[in-house]
Formats: C-alpha cells, structure tokens, sequence
C-alpha cells in the first residue's frame, strides 16, 4: 500500500520527523535517527565555534543532506526578524535548500509560539520563496490561516516544547485535520510512543518529535518504539476504527447456548 | 583591521577578503556568512573585502528540535 506523506512536492515513507538536540553526542544521534526511520530531521542554526578542535565531525556529516531532508528551524527566535535571517542563513548553508521549520517564540517558560510575530514572518519567508512549516498553537483558526497564506505544513503543538504530556487537546488537533488541505504535523510535547499513535489516529499527516526520543533512558530503543507508534497509528487511522458504544456489544453469539 | 566577529572583537592582519577570513580561522564546511546582517553568498567569500568595524557572524548547522 502506497500511502506517502507528501511535503512541498517530495514523497516520503516515513512519517516520522525528528529532531537532533538533546543527545549524548552526535554517536547517539545518528544511531537513534537510524533507529526512527525519520527521513526528515531539523537541526538548529548557530554561531560556528572560532578555535574548535577542526577534526570534530560536525552534525551534517552524521546526517546527511545527501540522505536526509535538512529541516532548518528558527529555535530561539522571539521576534521575525531574526527567525527571517535565520531561514535565509539556513538557505545559504544547504545551497539554495529553501525548506524551514518557522518557529517565532513569544515566552521562555512555556515555548509559547508568538502567533502574531509568526504570522508577519511567514508572510515575508513565503514571498521570499521559502517552503514554511509553521510550528503554531493548536487553534484551529490560525491553523487554517496559515494554510491559506502558504504554508506548505502547518504543525500544531500537543503540549509545551519538550513537556512531553502528549496532545493535551485532540478535539482541536482533529478539528484542524478535518479543515486542512495541506499537512498536518504534530510537533511538540510528544512524551512516549502511545502519543505518537493518537496523533496519527486524529488524522495527522506525522508527528515531529526530539525529547521524546533523546531524554528516553534508550533513545535508540525509543525511536525504534516511535517508528512503530506512527506506523500503528497510520495503519488505524486508515483502516476506520469501530465506533464508541455506551454500552456493552457481546461478541459471542447467544445462539447455541447449552446452559 | 578590527571586526566582530560571533561576537567577539578581534584584531587581523592581512585579512582582505571573507575566504581570507575562513583560511586565517581554519573553517570549512558548511557554513553561511553575514556581515553587517547581509549574507555573503559562498560564491563571493574570494572576492567580498571585509572593511575595519565590519559585523561578522559565521554559523553552522547545530542539533536541534
């Protein structure tokens, strides 16, 4: 059965997205990318060290542009100008590659997208010919907006950056996939493999995922639990799960009874 | 000359272009660079001249979520 995620016009068969921070070191992160089946992976834009040992391999040798899909995000960015230079850094670093993760935060302790900040920057990305994955809250109208101004993915959180509750709200969540013409990816506050799974039983397109697999006991067990979570969930969704009853429908005949 | 560079205040000698730059520091690889906020594009590193009181940061790709 082919069921390919599609994003910006490229087919991918997994439909898990991960993330490389929070690893142990880059070892760990290529074996627990491995492990995910991911076929696309955000990494962070940040100032090279000036003076570091040269002979440390750097993330992009471990995941390879030539493997993988480089999502760059804008983490860290509180305002549109700086997610914007950063997108436009990330364009120049992966050679024209205009794929981004647009995240504009309005609060330190909870990660809280800046809706408003995020609207103006995803405006002027798009026009400037980026393909935007917008990380957003999980409303349903901002979601759609988002959509309707360009963005190739629109990709509401389940819960705070890194809190791992799981969707908090997956009314919302399926409300959005009811109303969205492009994908819907789960990204944020994904905590174990059975949130992962409700995700893609709302509907969801994927789920994008870090802490959940890095601060694992065993990411590389995790992210092989991950992939599976996502392929079951998929698989449920597709096949059109049996309705809720209040209250019970035996499922031994009464016929033939002996007794 | 002086610049900014990451940061950082730091005196050069010799120092004309950008490429100049990365050959004095020993960076390779992928890498983006600005000065002043303005991206210099990889294909101007060898013909881009960095001026004294330049700003000048030099990023890579980092993991990240």
């Amino acid at each position: 059965m082919t069921d390919k995620l599609i994003i910006g016009g490229k087919e991918y068969s997994s439909r898990l997205l991960v993330g490389t921070g929070k690893y142990k070191d880059l070892e760990e992160t290529g074996k627990a990318i491995e492990a995910s089946g991911a076929e696309i992976v955000t990494v962070a834009i940040r100032r090279t060290n000036i003076g570091q040992n040269k002979d440390e391999p750097n993330l992009l040798d471990i995941v390879s542009p030539d493997k993988y899909t480089i999502l760059p995000n804008t983490a860290g960015c509180y305002d549109e100008d700086s997610a914007i230079r950063t997108c436009q850094l990330a364009r120049e670093l992966l050679d024209g590659h205009n794929l981004v993760k647009l995240e504009v935060l309005g609060d330190p302790k909870t990660l809280y997208p800046d809706i408003t900040a995020t609207l103006k920057a995803a405006e002027k990305l798009i026009a400037d010919g980026f393909e935007v994955m917008v990380y957003t809250t999980d409303d349903p109208v901002m979601a759609k907006r988002f959509e309707e101004m360009g963005c190739i993915a629109v990709m509401p959180l389940a819960a705070p950056i890194g809190s791992g509750l799981g969707i908090r709200n997956p009314y919302n969540i399926r409300t959005i996939v009811e109303n969205a013409r492009v994908p819907i990816l789960v990204d944020a506050g994904v905590g174990t493999a059975s949130d992962a799974t409700i995700a893609m039983e709302l509907g969801c397109d994927g789920v994008l995922m870090n802490t959940a697999i890095a601060e694992a006991n065993n990411p590389v067990l995790m992210a092989s639990a991950m992939k599976k979570a996502i392929e079951a969930g998929r698989e449920a969704y597709l096949a059109g799960r049996m309705p809720r009853r209040a209250y019970a429908s035996a499922s031994s005949p009464i016929d033939g009874q002996f007794f | 000359m002086q610049i900014q560079l990451n940061g950082n205040t730091l005196t050069l000698d010799n120092i004309a272009t950008v490429q100049d730059l990365l050959e004095e520091l020993k960076l390779s690889g992928r890498l983006a660079v600005e000065v002043n906020q303005k991206i210099v594009p990889r294909s101007k590193f060898m013909s881009y001249e960095l001026k004294s009181g330049d700003t000048i940061e030099i990023v890579h790709a980092i993991g990240g979520g």
